[in-house]
Formats: structure tokens, sequence, C-alpha cells
């Protein structure tokens, strides 16, 4: 995302997370079936408010990719926030200069 | 045999609006779609769902949903679902958005297991449901063989 926007313009912001979102329909090498594990919540607060949620499924593809817009209204964190099947919570944090 | 092809006759006979289908790609009776709109109808239009024709590989496909809307307190998108036809787990991702989020724009990249079709209904701040759906030819498959 842009590191500064004007108020009231929506800011564009992009993640990519490193995931596998496994679905839990693959097979390894030996032939067992490796349990799904998925990121199945994921959340942006804006200076602390929930301004994004997503929920997704393994109809995502390996390391998701979210675009989505923010309209910009103090200076401020963005914190993204998300939780895979296998309750390991991921975060990240931009900051957003609002002129 | 005979009552059997009565009844299905009289379906057929039946106007679709008395299964409370309001356009021809969502039908509000799958329970998928019912869960996420509680029987409303779904109205087709202010929803732009864009993928490609066709992909080579279903493994990672790249999407994106745009909704006609001011997106002000008076009037925004409060929700937006992706549905797949064809895909083992069909309900692939719901977003909530806002007057806050300034624009109703989502981009992301989807796993599909065959050609198909895909929906996304959007829920606006009035109640109303409007969809968009998108048919996809994939050459290869993902979900089953890895990946």
């Amino acid at each position: 995302m842009p590191p500064e926007a004007r108020r009231g313009e929506p800011v564009e912001v992009r993640i990519l997370i490193q995931h596998p979102m496994e679905t839990g329909f693959r097979r390894d090498g030996a032939g067992a079936r490796v349990p799904r594990n998925a990121i199945h919540s994921f959340v942006c607060r804006y200076n602390g408010a929930e301004v994004f949620r997503a929920t997704l499924s393994t109809g995502i593809a390996a390391n998701p990719a979210l675009r989505f817009f923010i309209r910009a209204a103090q200076t401020g964190d963005l914190e993204f926030w998300w939780l895979d099947d296998e309750n390991i919570e991921g975060a990240a944090k931009a900051r957003l200069v609002v002129t | 045999m005979k009552r059997r092809r009565f009844v299905a006759l009289t379906l057929l006979a039946l106007p679709a609006r008395v299964f409370g289908q309001a356009n021809a790609h969502v039908s509000t009776t799958d329970p998928l779609v019912f869960s996420l709109t509680r029987g409303k109808p779904v109205h087709a239009g202010r929803v732009r769902l864009e993928l490609p024709k066709v992909a080579e590989s279903g493994h990672s496909v790249a999407l994106m949903v745009r909704v006609d809307s001011s997106m002000t307190a008076a009037e925004h998108v409060r929700a937006v679902h992706l549905i797949s036809e064809r895909n083992p787990v069909r309900e692939m991702a719901s977003f909530w958005l806002g007057p806050h989020s300034g624009r109703a724009e989502i981009g992301s990249r989807i796993r599909l297991n065959g050609s198909q079709r895909m929906v996304a209904i959007a829920e606006l701040s009035d109640g109303s449901f409007w969809s968009d759906a998108v048919d996809i030819e994939v050459h290869e498959a993902a979900c089953t063989d890895g990946g």
C-alpha cells in the first residue's frame, strides 16, 4: 500500500501471506492424506477499529493474496491479523500517513 | 411411473417465481445461497466479477469483484461472497466491508477444480442482494491432484 494518502481518499491495500492453504485432499509421497490447513479468518484494523474482515477457505490459492480498499481517515497503523486451521496466528503492520 | 411424470411436468409448469428465483445465475433455494441471503431475492447486476475466460491451471486464478456503490454511511456494501459451482468446498470466501472501505473492490487468487461457473453475491446496506456470474474454462484442475 502507499505510505501516504490524502484524507478521504480510498487507499489500496495489497497483502500476500505465505501459507500453503492445504486443501485436505492432497496426498503426500507415502500416500497419506495431508490434513487440511488453511487460513480461515483475516482481519484488518485501522487505528484499532476493524475496517475489513474476510473468511477464507481452501478455494483461495496457496500464498493467499488479498487486495482491498480502506478510506484514509487519520495517520495511524493498519494491523493485519489471520488465523489458520492449526490455530496459528499471523500478523503484520503498516503505517499510513494521512495528509 | 405415471405419477412421477405428472409431478415432474407440474413442477416444470410452475413459474420460476414460485421457487424465488430472481435471476438466471443464482438459485436462492441453493442451501449455500440461502444461508447467505436467508432466502431473499438476489438481483442480477451492480456486481462485476472479473476472471479470465480460460485458465491453463486452476491452482491460482486471479479474480476481482467490483460493486457499484457510493460506499457512504447511507449506502454501502456490507458483504461480498464468492461461490464456486464445482469445487469440493463451494463457499470460497466472504468479505465484510463498510463505508470505511471507500471503494467496493476486492481482488484475490482462487483455486478452481475444473471448468465451472463462479458467482459473486453482494449484500448492500439496504438489505438487498446483487450478483454476477462468470463461466471459466480450466484446463488443469486444482484441489485433487496436489496444490
